[in-house]
């Protein structure tokens, strides 16, 4: 073989390009939080199992993470944020992605069924086909809501650990559910506001963009006070405690002031200091739906009794 | 023209075959795993009700 035949080769796949298929910063989220449903549920579960439930999880996230970068292969060769994908890229056929978002959704509910029990399975199952079908194949090019509802497939993750553990559903892990699911869209509307995307060209509707920069701010503030309830709620639950309430009312009063602070400011203000509210509100986002589920770890690991009511 | 020996494809290769390996691996480990997490409490409670019966 010559240098010249080779030249045909340049752009195979490595390892690492199969792996980035399945957005593992996105996957980081549903092991976090998955973990905390897992163990923050009243029914102790062999920690191997427990290991396997989480893996088949992530793995599950990761197949709905190549099945939406099949699907969305057209918008990613676009935007610039997404064409060095490996498929735009020309590394990964999109049907290659396609058949391992298949086979890897298909061998993670399995095995997670066969790990733990049916019920946490079957919404494994649910939240794949949520995440690939409802949000990428119908709502995110056809609503600016598409974040709104779409967000549910992230939520889902703490109740599959909680349902992994328990083979049920409670108000405990439907209020955990709720937290994520409220906090997606202050949490991503933000990070619109400051990035300057591409979604318009790729005719992905997002709300900045069909219903203007004020709307948008209406909104974040909207749902973030819509959040606060839910958030605090869970501390009076079983799997909460002094330490989560406490975190609770402080992570929720500065997130209702950044939003506030948001709602007021006119565009040319931000403009002026580049976003820097908006930059700011998008990195204690990030604080605090870590903060909210490490307290419910803490609650739930704290030796002598002392987590918890 | 040389032969190049080591391409970048190569490389690439090498790493989804080592990768892959691993991950097949890794799988039949949790697979072992597994049988040995749900099988053992079963035995044990084999046991103890042999024990009782006897």
């Amino acid at each position: 073989m010559t240098d010249f035949s080779a030249n045909q080769y340049e752009d195979e796949a490595s390892f690492g390009d199969y792996f980035s298929l399945l957005k593992p910063r996105v996957m980081s989220l549903v092991v976090f939080t998955a973990m905390v449903g897992l163990i923050v549920a009243p029914v102790s579960v062999n920690p191997f199992v427990a290991f396997t439930a989480i893996l088949f999880i992530a793995i599950g996230g990761g197949a709905s993470g190549a099945l939406n970068m099949w699907w969305d292969a057209d918008i990613d060769t676009v935007m610039k944020r997404t064409k060095t994908r490996p498929i735009p890229a020309g590394k990964i056929p999109a049907i290659e992605a396609r058949n391992l978002g298949v086979a890897l959704s298909g061998i993670s509910v399995v095995m997670l069924a066969l790990a733990t029990n049916i019920v946490a399975g079957a919404f494994l199952a649910f939240t794949i086909f949520f995440y690939a079908v409802v949000y990428t194949m119908w709502l995110k090019r056809w609503t600016p809501q598409n974040i709104v509802i779409g967000g549910a497939s992230g939520a889902f993750p703490p109740m599959i650990g909680w349902a992994a553990a328990t083979g049920g559903i409670a108000m405990e892990s439907v209020l955990m559910f709720a937290v994520i699911f409220m906090w997606t869209p202050p949490h991503f509307w933000a990070l619109c506001l400051f990035m300057k995307s591409d979604y318009d060209e790729a005719g992905v509707p997002m709300l900045t963009a069909t219903h203007g920069r004020r709307v948008t701010r209406n909104h974040i503030f909207a749902y973030t006070l819509l959040l606060a309830p839910f958030a605090i709620g869970l501390g009076f639950t079983s799997i909460g405690g002094p330490i989560y309430l406490a975190v609770a009312v402080v992570m929720n009063a500065l997130f209702i002031k950044g939003a506030w602070t948001i709602w007021k400011r006119k565009e040319d203000t931000s403009l002026d200091d580049e976003y820097k509210v908006e930059r700011s509100f998008f990195k204690l986002s990030l604080a605090y739906l870590f903060l909210h589920f490490g307290a419910l770890m803490v609650e739930a690991l704290l030796p002598f009794g002392l987590g918890g009511w | 023209m040389s032969l190049v020996r080591e391409h970048e494809m190569h490389k690439r290769r090498k790493s989804r075959n080592i990768g892959l390996g691993g991950v097949l691996i890794l799988f039949v480990t949790l697979v072992f795993g597994l049988t040995i997490a749900k099988v053992s409490p079963l035995m044990n409670e084999v046991t103890a009700q042999n024990e009782t019966s006897q």
